[in-house]
């Protein structure tokens, strides 16, 4: 009946293979690929002719070359002395660092302020909604400048340091904070805490299979905060509480003990944290609102308490909702960690960027940059997937 | 029970506290409970410490004029410092004398932007009306005709070119965007795969990676002695750059588009291409234009970013601005006054998003 339609529709009947779509998009297809290989070559050619004519350089044969410039700031040992590899492991290093200390706090002042934005406090939820719309509509460019300026340009030298809390300052210098005194102590501590998040994953799994047999509950959510809090605590009080902290103090021009941020690291930090902040609080906030309240209501009906109510009933369906976006917001704190450049943190999109203008090798850099921002994209979006894939629906 | 309970006289209560008028909204949203009055009186603080320094640094101690930059150095902020570079900051290195004609083309942006978001004008005028004012802005920037001088692109500086790289980004990687979303959902293996390759590659790697590109790159894929104008350049990478992000948001749409439509179009006997565009993308596009609009909103701010080229947009030359030996150390002004002019634009167009979303929510909800 189709046949007749179109013959009598569409004038001339043609040969089958024509019509056939099967075949057709085998043509379509090769038409597209030989474009875009077309459009490659082209691309290649030119670039491959104008490298010959401008004598740059091809090859990664530079990263084994000194790099022959300084870097402020890294958390591994680095000098100019450095092969140009040394110098991206550094950048990458910070990225990384920068990126994994902002996802961290940005996601704490994002869940405050979205948390916030649904008080029933009226000054409360305002002060959240400022927050939100001025640094949500703001460049993020724009944003760093600003905090770089104030702490690199306004704040003053170490002597007029701002105190912000005992032991904290703020001064062109970045900004210092007390450090815990090394002690043998801590490690015993760290191993208590470890053992207490295994013993407490342990004894969660005995008492649900419990309950699901016998319907007796065990108070798995005390245990489990007794051996989480309680272990380390009692460990840390039994190995004579060392509290010695290593408070800065100046000595000179510039402040001494403690640690210290340097300018550029604590402005792109709090930049990022601040503006990815405004978002995230968006995301959780949409997330509570999409648990409808009835099931709020219905879990109060079965006699859930408001913190069992938050935990089994309202969180679990509301991380369905926020994890998809909040991946997205990772992934871009992480591509805007490159912002670093424009302010002078070494980085690696700003360590790249030095080493093009040295030695010219402007495709070589920028392929480094691309695959190492897509490993990250891959990883963290890996990361997510299987966390969303315990957290997502199961259906019948 | 019952009837003994009606025999029972009732002890009198006292009345419920008030509900209406200061008081009663005070206490049912300032003071309803200790865990609120606590963060109430917390938030009260903070203002109270926060707020009174930024008025007096911002107003009371404020110098709003003086001869120059030292003079200029009290408590408070030096507003002067605006005022002597505010054609700078906003016009950049277009010619002093021919201000006018920066001045307008932000004007005719401004104009453009409230006309498309007047939803009474959608349709073919609109796009005449985007067709004129984008022909008005090239001439009254470039020149060179009808007695106007001609600027080459380099001056082209400050909020002018930040809109036109917002804006001729956004309309150019539109229908890029459309493209490669059709292309995302082919059900041809090979044109799915490149489609997909490209736009995850755009998203994957940070903008800076295709503004570096398009200013290091760009030259070097174009045949040898093909030179290409450095705003051409950035302008390109943030065309590619939109196209990718705006297919993801043109596919939520087209994902949404009910199965049923697409079979009713088949069995009218409607070709690809008709059905795509009389069917698919007219409901898939008007269900999308929020998020848009959010893109384009994220688009405008990252066009900040054309600092790592070297472009002279409003932050670049708020950067050069403050690096005058006349005027120094005024950077909270400058980044508060540029803050101040994204902003306006960002917060208008995010409250016109909001208001379209609730206005397409309103046919849904009963």
């Amino acid at each position: 009946m189709t046949s007749e339609e179109a013959s009598l529709s569409i004038a001339p009947a043609r040969p089958a293979a024509w019509r056939d779509p099967k075949i057709r998009g085998i043509a379509y297809q090769i038409v597209f690929v030989f474009v875009v290989a077309g459009l490659i070559a082209f691309v290649v050619h030119n670039t491959l002719v104008n490298i010959g004519r401008q004598n740059i350089a091809t090859g990664f044969g530079f990263l084994h070359r000194e790099a022959a410039f300084g870097i402020g700031e890294s958390l591994i040992d680095v000098l100019p002395a450095d092969t140009y590899a040394r110098a991206f492991l550094v950048g990458l290093t910070n990225t990384l660092h920068v990126a994994a200390l902002g996802i961290v706090f940005a996601t704490i002042l994002g869940t405050l302020m979205g948390l916030a934005r649904l008080s029933a406090n009226w000054l409360v939820r305002k002060l959240a909604q400022v927050y939100v719309e001025t640094f949500r509509n703001i460049p993020l460019a724009l944003q760093l400048f600003f905090w770089w300026g104030l702490l690199n340009k306004m704040a003053p030298g170490p002597r007029q340091a701002w105190q912000l809390l005992p032991g904290f300052f703020v001064s062109n210098r970045g900004i210092t904070y007390p450090a815990p005194l090394a002690s043998p102590a801590y490690k015993w501590v760290a191993l208590a805490f470890v053992i207490g998040v295994v013993a407490t994953i342990a004894v969660r799994r005995w008492a649900s299979r419990r309950q699901m047999a016998s319907g007796r509950q065990f108070p798995a959510g005390w245990i489990g905060f007794g051996l989480i809090v309680g272990l380390p605590a009692v460990v840390f009080i039994a190995a004579g509480a060392p509290l010695a902290m290593d408070v800065p103090a100046l000595k000179g021009f510039n402040f001494s003990g403690g640690d210290a941020m340097s300018p550029e690291f604590a402005a792109l930090l709090i930049g990022l944290v601040v503006y990815t902040g405004t978002f995230i609080s968006e995301i959780v906030r949409a997330g509570i609102l999409a648990v409808s309240w009835g099931q709020s209501e219905a879990a109060m009906a079965l006699g859930f308490r408001s913190g069992q109510r938050l935990r089994l009933i309202v969180l679990p369906q509301a991380l369905r909702v926020i994890i998809p976006p909040m991946t997205s917001q990772y992934l871009s704190l992480t591509k805007n960690s490159s912002l670093a450049v424009i302010i002078g943190f070494p980085d690696l999109v700003s360590i790249a960027n030095t080493t093009m203008n040295q030695t010219g090798q402007a495709i070589e850099g920028i392929a480094m940059i691309m695959a190492v921002y897509l490993c990250i994209s891959l990883a963290i979006s890996l990361a997510m997937n299987l966390y969303n894939r315990a957290v997502a629906l199961v259906e019948r | 029970m019952a009837d003994i309970a009606h025999d029972m006289p009732v002890a009198a209560q006292a009345p419920p506290p008030r509900s209406s008028g200061l008081a009663g909204w005070l206490r049912a949203n300032l003071f309803n409970g200790v865990t609120n009055t606590i963060l109430t009186l917390l938030c009260v603080a903070l203002i109270a410490v926060a707020v009174p320094p930024v008025i007096r640094w911002g107003l009371v101690d404020a110098i709003w004029s003086a001869p120059n930059g030292k003079s200029c150095h009290g408590g408070g902020a030096c507003w002067a410092f605006i005022g002597e570079k505010f054609r700078f900051i906003v016009f950049g290195f277009f010619p002093a004398n021919e201000t006018w004609r920066p001045a307008s083309v932000v004007g005719i942006f401004v104009l453009m932007i409230v006309a498309a978001c007047d939803r009474r004008l959608w349709g073919r005028r609109l796009a005449m009306l985007w067709v004129v004012g984008l022909c008005a802005v090239f001439a009254l920037m470039r020149g060179g005709a009808l007695g106007l001088s001609k600027v080459e692109t380099a001056m082209w500086s400050g909020l002018p070119l930040t809109l036109i790289l917002a804006v001729v980004g956004m309309l150019f990687g539109f229908p890029l965007g459309i493209l490669l979303a059709l292309g995302r959902r082919s059900r041809l293996p090979a044109v799915r795969a490149i489609c997909v390759g490209y736009i995850e590659l755009v998203r994957g790697v940070p903008l800076i990676t295709m503004l570096f590109m398009a200013s290091l790159m760009l030259p070097l894929f174009l045949p040898a002695g093909f030179t290409i104008d450095k705003l051409v350049r950035a302008q390109v990478a943030f065309i590619l750059f939109a196209g990718a992000y705006l297919a993801e948001v043109v596919r939520g749409g087209l994902q949404a588009i009910p199965r049923g439509q697409i079979e009713a179009a088949d069995s009218l006997g409607l070709s690809y291409i008709q059905r795509t565009r009389l069917i698919v993308l007219p409901q898939a596009l008007a269900m999308v234009i929020p998020p848009l609009v959010n893109t384009f909103i994220g688009i405008f701010k990252d066009t900040a970013l054309v600092i790592v080229i070297s472009l002279f947009d409003l932050l670049t030359t708020a950067e050069t601005a403050l690096s005058d030996v006349n005027w120094q150390g005024f950077y909270i002004e400058a980044y508060v006054f540029v803050g101040v002019i994204y902003w306006s634009f960002c917060f208008f167009m995010s409250r016109y998003s909001q208001l379209l979303e609730r206005e397409f929510d309103r046919g849904k909800r009963r």
